[in-house]
């Protein structure tokens, strides 16, 4: 399969605010020589705690953070993450992301259809805006009177379709989650997975997720990344790495997730 | 400490948003509060400490101890809270005082309802860090809560609500903004406290593996109303209401299955 | 539906104060374009003869000491105000906003260098500099404009500068990047208009300030020149004869107040206005309840 966003030695250091004069500062791995690839029509999960970097992996990945060190290339061709927005475009064509919290990820002073329709806007795609945005608003369940309302009223489920709506309206390849659902409820959880899902197989997406939480990963995805404290620890595909963990943290991870007695 | 609560209504801006809640907490009992986002869960724990905010009226009885807090007056609500009650909430950021120590607010009830002097604070803020696994006690109190991590300052927060050692904590959803590893050892550590001190406790969460974890008992509620309410290994295995069902179905869908055979 | 559609301006006008400001303020504006025109007596004639006329039917607000009409300096000391508190509203808002922009959105050395500037500015006592300019070249309206324009440009930096930078790092803001959006388009779209509640406020104080400022100066002879109408010299004026006519120094006082407070209540006025959260039912709710510790979402 070929590679469809690749990252190699990815690494990225920050400074911590100087706390004396003169004092040197210290130096914040955030994340330290990753390498990640992800194949067209696959799912890959990133696994990790607060402080593993899986985060920053993604912001590096796709052009929103400059790395310290590393490449990142999208279908063999090399991003350069200093680029203009516009020399940029021919990547944000491709991919669509979604974030953490639903509260922050919309513009709280536009209407949700403008906020769906700015990819297209952005990306100066032509055709009609408005029933493009009708669409993808009916292809997450959302009614279609919404796009004339604003974010505030709907709720945190609601917010991540509108979000899901935006990631997609431009009919991307790759679609990235940075921990959509936990911010939501359990039944919210799993109606927004059944929605990826479907979305996933409908549109031959492929998708990268970063996830704390390992059902969420179990139920999407197709291989995983352990990473922990900016490394890679473990890597292959998710059944093999849930039920044979090789690397110990992955077996300390596994062990303290909460599950349910069996039916 | 006994808790009973008899048809408790909240209302805000003439919405019920707690509805006729009936339930009761015996000494020693661990009982879980789960619910989705909006059920009014949050809300009940605020009620039981007289927390609730303005605008939201709350009528009907709980009874801590045989005394009503409904009603009561803050002089009496200022006694029982800290005292008689702990609360702990989610988010351990919010929850502390960024511009003090953490061995100053863990003795904070103690020196407000004892009347304690600084030597005698000092041992309370070690013996609290220390009856919650804080590493280091004696150095750790003189430290500022950005100076810890998210569990241990959730640590913190659960030495403060029990800092008095009061026969009821409150949890409200204590683990949600943890990693799960560290969700694991404060569960544990919860479970562990509250059995050595004979404590009643009252864990609010909306996720049914975290419940299956440290309650022993359960009441499911959805809209303010409670739907079902029984021992939790009922609840897990023959669970009657649609609305637990419907949260036993979602939680299995989203949780991680060790044995889960090949399908992908 | 809940009135979500409802434009701002309808919104505005159907809140009590948002509707004060909105009359004092356009007052304001018909008084000063009448008097460009026509006021009902050349406000520099002076009528020795008819001088301390109380209010009547010839003089509808009496005369001052020179017999010239009360109401006629008024209204085309209106004008000054009226440029005054634009002058210095245009100038602030330049000022404030691209200190702001600089402070927030640069490299770190500018970033932080700014940050210093600005609080080393908003510490100068702006009327004393004022007054201090005046004495040495003369009084003038330039001055006071110019310099109530900077100073409070400088506080709207001062405040805006935070918002600027807490919206920068909203999620939605890193989207909108994510989405394809230059750091340009992310300005107009979605950083200016989240920090336009708190600009609002702060230029419609700016302005009432300015007003109050001008008078102010212009009553102790460090803003317009004496020759000029306007409200603060006619107060100095009038003051002095406050035995004689007592009453009249209402008139200027009046008029100062009435402004200040007009541009104030417009101003909290559309900033309720334009904000979306305030306009709906659930809006208000959820903004109530979170003021509750994690309760609803």
């Amino acid at each position: 399969m070929t590679a469809l966003l690749s990252g190699r030695g990815l690494s990225r250091t920050y400074r911590a605010p100087r706390t004396a004069h003169l004092a040197p500062r210290a130096l914040t791995h955030a994340l330290d020589g990753v390498d990640i690839d992800v194949h067209e029509g696959e799912s890959l999960g990133i696994i990790g705690e607060s402080g593993s970097g899986k985060s920053t992996l993604i912001r590096l990945l796709l052009a929103l953070d400059i790395p310290t060190a590393g490449t990142v290339s999208f279908e063999g061709r090399q991003v350069d993450p200093a680029a203009s927005a516009r020399r940029l475009h021919w990547l944000r064509r491709q991919t669509g992301i979604v974030f953490q919290d639903p509260y922050a990820s919309l513009d709280p002073r536009m209407r949700v259809g403008r906020i769906v329709a700015e990819p297209l806007w952005a990306l100066g795609i032509p055709g009609d805006r408005e029933a493009r945005v009708a669409e993808v608003l009916a292809d997450v369940d959302l009614p279609a009177d919404a796009a004339g309302r604003y974010p505030h009223e709907f709720s945190g489920g609601q917010r991540q379709r509108i979000a899901l709506a935006r990631a997609l309206v431009h009919g991307p390849r790759l679609l990235v989650g940075d921990e959509p659902l936990s911010a939501l409820d359990v039944t919210v959880r799993a109606q927004i997975i059944g929605l990826i899902d479907r979305l996933r197989s409908r549109n031959g997406l492929s998708l990268l997720m970063v996830s704390h939480d390992i059902g969420v990963v179990q139920a999407l995805c197709d291989r995983v990344i352990v990473l922990k404290d900016g490394r890679s620890v473990e890597e292959g595909p998710t059944s093999r790495v849930l039920r044979h963990p090789s690397a110990a943290y992955t077996q300390r991870l596994l062990a303290a997730v909460p599950t349910l007695p069996e039916a | 400490m006994s808790l009973e609560v008899t048809d408790l209504v909240i209302e805000i801006d003439g919405v019920r948003v707690v509805d006729g809640l009936s339930f009761r907490v015996a000494d020693g009992e661990r009982l879980g509060i789960i619910g989705e986002s909006g059920s009014g869960k949050s809300l009940t724990a605020l009620a039981i400490l007289g927390l609730l905010p303005e605008g939201a009226a709350a009528s009907g009885s709980i009874l801590l101890n045989d005394r009503e807090v409904i009603g009561a007056t803050e002089r009496e609500l200022a006694r029982i809270r800290g005292d008689e009650v702990g609360i702990v909430f989610q988010e351990p950021q919010t929850a502390l005082n960024p511009i003090r120590t953490v061995g100053r607010q863990i003795a904070e009830a103690p020196r407000i309802h004892r009347g304690l002097g600084r030597a005698a604070r000092r041992e309370v803020a070690v013996a609290g860090a220390r009856r919650v696994g804080l590493p280091e006690p004696e150095r750790i109190i003189d430290r500022y809560p950005h100076q810890l991590s998210g569990g241990q300052r959730q640590r913190v927060a659960i030495a403060m609500a029990l800092a008095l050692d009061p026969g009821l904590l409150i949890a409200d959803e204590p683990t949600t903004a943890l990693d799960v590893t560290i969700q694991a050892e404060i569960l544990d550590l919860l479970r562990a406290l509250v059995t050595d001190a004979g404590m009643s406790l009252v864990f609010i969460t909306h996720d049914l593996a975290v419940l299956a974890q440290i309650a022993t008992h359960a009441v499911v509620m959805e809209s303010g109303r409670i739907v079902e309410q029984g021992p939790v290994a009922t609840l897990l295995t023959a669970p009657r209401s649609p609305a637990t069902q419907g949260l036993l179905r979602d939680a299995r869908a989203t949780l991680w299955r060790p044995d889960e055979k090949e399908e992908r | 539906m809940s009135g979500s559609r409802a434009a701002w301006w309808r919104r505005l006008l159907s809140d009590p104060a948002g509707v004060t400001g909105v009359v004092i303020v356009l007052a304001l504006l018909a008084v000063a374009a009448l008097a460009t025109f026509w006021t009902p007596y050349d406000p520099q004639t002076a009528d020795v003869a008819g001088r301390w006329a109380g209010p009547g039917a010839a003089h509808l607000l009496g005369t001052d000491a020179t017999g010239r009409d009360i109401l006629s300096i008024l209204m085309a000391g209106s004008r000054t105000t009226v440029a005054v508190a634009i002058g210095a509203g245009v100038i602030a808002t330049t000022v404030g906003l691209s200190l702001a922009a600089l402070g927030a959105l640069t490299h770190r050395w500018v970033r932080e260098s700014v940050a210093v500037l600005i609080d080393m500015l908003v510490a100068f006592p702006v009327l004393l500099i004022a007054m201090m300019i005046s004495a040495v070249w003369g009084g003038s309206l330039a001055v006071v404009v110019w310099s109530v324009g900077i100073g409070f440009g400088v506080n709207i930096a001062r405040v805006s500068r935070p918002e600027l930078r807490r919206v920068l790092h909203s999620d939605f803001v890193v989207a909108a990047r994510a989405s394809g959006l230059s750091g340009w388009q992310n300005l107009t779209r979605h950083l200016l208009p989240n920090v336009a509640p708190v600009f609002i406020v702060q230029l419609s104080w700016s302005m009432a300030v300015a007003v109050l400022a001008e008078a102010g100066l212009s009553y102790l002879g460090f803003g317009a020149p004496v020759t000029d109408p306007s409200w603060g010299v006619l107060l100095s004026q009038l003051q002095q004869y406050l035995t004689v006519y007592p009453l009249s120094v209402l008139w200027p006082g009046l008029a100062i107040t009435a402004t200040v407070l007009g541009f104030n209540l417009l101003g909290d006025g559309l900033r309720d206005a334009t904000d979306p959260t305030l306009r709906t039912r659930g809006g208000s709710a959820r903004r109530a309840r979170t003021h509750l510790p994690e309760v609803v979402a």
